[in-house]
């Protein structure tokens, strides 16, 4: 492919971008005087701001370029991530969870673990997160370089030094509080910078109507073509999607994951932390307006071939992957290129910066702290969160070179969630609504559930046994059968833990008060009127989400 | 400190005003501009509406600290 020319103008916005987010790092850096500021950005944040991070540290380019990629793959049905497979366990988290995960005053959810159950939980997870995060982050890079490279024509080393460079000096200058910071300039630079191809979208091709009138059935709705697996574009049936998305990948990734709920502890007070994910439901909501349109759009283009669009082609297959940079090259005159190739530059970045940020976090206080040195100070532990972010960033760095040497692990990575993530919920769940799930109970289910993902991705990758097993359909996508190992791998878990629990030794009741739904009082927002109450935008939430997959059912 | 608002205002302000005054010479050009729906200039309005939003954030905030 021709790559995609920057004029002057377009460069001038790329620099304004680079040189605006090191200049908060060095602006917030006078903020940031002990470790609470540094890894917890203060705890006093709006839930306005809180929210907006909690949504962007989950909003990487790789992401908005994957989905709109996924969406001519698949068609309307990858919604689903925005809507059922998001939205539930937001709330959930919002109105059930994080009261628990906030007043515990931990500071970060292998510290959930260590509370609710021992240290051996607290740092198998520490450790699994760690390794996780580095990965993604390294992965994230690697792939912003293949991005650049690619459709900008920009040179590999320089386009990975630049973004790792950027992103290490203001995380180390002001940890969390700059991350925040510039994950909410990036959710305003997606939204400017990218809803645009949306708009252009329905301008040419008349409206949103028209989009989906240009499509199969199996690719423009949403519940409809569910009932059977060879009627729609995902080629799932509805209880995969329900179970395997709805259920346990999201729960797993929105409950458990502390790259995002890291922001909810940075909020002000219970109340706020409360409204982080509530808040930030409404803009997932929103994003299939970006995404999934511009899929759409992608393809009813590609359908008609007067329009002259097509995506591009890497060894005689699609790389759908191209969809997004060739609408913004085809629709984006110069300074509005560069602002579309920021947008995902930024995505970029505050995705590393937030993987970073999440990992300095968990190696200074559940690994550092907890094993290697039990007595450091905090000022000691500030020097090694700023430490621990360069080293991370190294280590990204590394891993980034190791992909790009050998491609075939980003297979891997699109299955390392469900490793880590589905059981983990398993344990959470059963930890904060059961009082007698035991420590060992939690630790050995943890095990088996990590362990049987594992089993199950690699059985089927490298043919052990066949991928109609776990999906139980005699058709499957690769989605699919993400989707159905999560389940089995939380299944696993979750009546592992049961079972071993029944047969060893509880922790005290005493000890759990505050940790567990049962045994804690329930005063939570109690005075405050009802418009103020974060049920109540739970409320209206769940009805706008009803709402939508009515209209595109 | 300031409001992440405010800086937010900023960046949309800079970047808004300039995409649109590099829309107001597009449209003055219609030659330099070969992408499709060129006709309805984008970067004009879209640039318009950016400086619009960021100034009503800049200018609000300003004078906050948090």
């Amino acid at each position: 492919m021709e790559a995609i020319g920057l004029s002057f103008v377009d460069w001038v916005i790329i620099l304004i971008y680079f040189v605006f987010v090191i200049g908060i790092g060095f602006y917030l850096k006078k903020f940031t005087t002990n470790e609470e500021d540094f890894f917890l950005a203060g705890r006093k944040n709006s839930f306005w701001v809180a929210g907006l991070a909690f949504l962007s540290a989950n909003l990487g380019a790789l992401e908005l370029m994957g989905m709109t990629g996924n969406t001519f793959k698949y068609g309307m049905y990858v919604a689903h991530f925005y809507w059922i497979g998001a939205i539930p366990a937001m709330l959930f988290l919002g109105i059930y969870m994080m009261p628990f995960y906030y007043s515990s005053k931990i500071k970060s959810i292998p510290g959930y673990l260590k509370l609710r159950f021992d240290e051996k939980t607290r740092v198998l997870n520490g450790i699994s997160f760690a390794i996780m995060t580095l990965l993604v982050s390294g992965i994230n890079l690697y792939a912003m370089a293949l991005v650049l490279h690619t459709f900008l024509g920009w040179n590999w080393d320089v386009s990975m030094w630049a973004s790792a460079a950027t992103v290490a000096a203001y995380v180390t200058l002001s940890g969390l509080m700059s991350a925040i910071f510039t994950e909410i300039i990036q959710f305003f630079l997606i939204w400017f910078g990218l809803f645009l191809v949306s708009v252009m979208g329905i301008i040419e091709i008349g409206s949103v109507n028209d989009i989906l009138g240009r499509l199969p059935e199996s690719m423009n709705t949403l519940w409809s073509t569910s009932s059977d697996p060879t009627q729609n574009g995902m080629l799932i049936h509805w209880a995969g999607i329900v179970l395997g998305l709805g259920f346990v990948l999201s729960f797993g990734y929105w409950t458990t994951d502390f790259l995002v709920i890291q922001r909810a502890f940075s909020a002000k007070d219970l109340r706020s932390a409360r409204m982080t994910p509530i808040l930030a439901s409404f803009f997932k909501m929103a994003l299939p307006f970006i995404v999934i349109l511009a899929g759409l759009v992608a393809i009813a283009l590609s359908n008609d071939p007067s329009s002259g669009f097509k995506l591009l082609q890497d060894g005689g297959q699609i790389n759908y992957d191209s969809a997004l940079p060739l609408l913004i090259a085809r629709y984006y005159p110069s300074g509005l290129v560069g602002l579309g190739v920021t947008a995902l530059l930024a995505g970029f970045m505050a995705g590393q910066a937030g993987n970073i940020s999440a990992f300095n976090t968990v190696w200074t206080y559940d690994i550092y702290k907890s094993v290697l040195n039990k007595k450091a100070s905090d000022k000691h532990l500030l020097w090694m969160g700023r430490v621990s972010t360069v080293v991370g960033v190294i280590i990204s760095l590394g891993t980034a070179y190791w992909a790009k040497s050998f491609p075939s692990i980003m297979d891997y990575m699109q299955a390392i969630f469900s490793w880590v993530n589905a059981p983990l919920f398993a344990t959470m769940l059963l930890g904060m609504f059961i009082w007698w799930i035991t420590p060992n109970g939690a630790f050995w289910g943890l095990i088996a559930g990590m362990l049987s993902s594992f089993f199950m991705y690699m059985g089927v990758k490298f043919d052990w046994f066949n991928e109609s097993i776990i999906t139980m359909s005699s058709v499957q996508s690769d989605m699919a059968a993400n989707f159905w190992r999560a389940w089995w791998a939380w299944l696993i878990c979750a009546v592992l833990t049961v079972v071993i629990s029944l047969f060893t030794k509880k922790k005290p009741k005493e000890e759990l008060v505050g940790l567990v739904k049962g045994l804690t009082q329930e005063k939570i927002d109690q005075n405050i009127p009802l418009t103020k109450k974060p049920e109540f935008y739970a409320i209206i939430s769940l009805i706008v989400l009803i709402i939508l997959n009515v209209i595109f059912w | 400190m300031k409001p992440i608002w405010y800086f937010v205002g900023l960046i949309l302000l800079i970047m808004g005003g300039i995409i649109f005054l590099n829309g107001i010479y597009q449209a003055l050009s219609p030659e330099t501009v070969n992408t499709v729906l060129k006709e309805t200039h984008p970067s004009l309005w879209w640039g318009a509406v950016m400086l619009i939003s960021g100034a009503i954030m800049f200018f609000k905030t300003k004078n906050q600290s948090v």
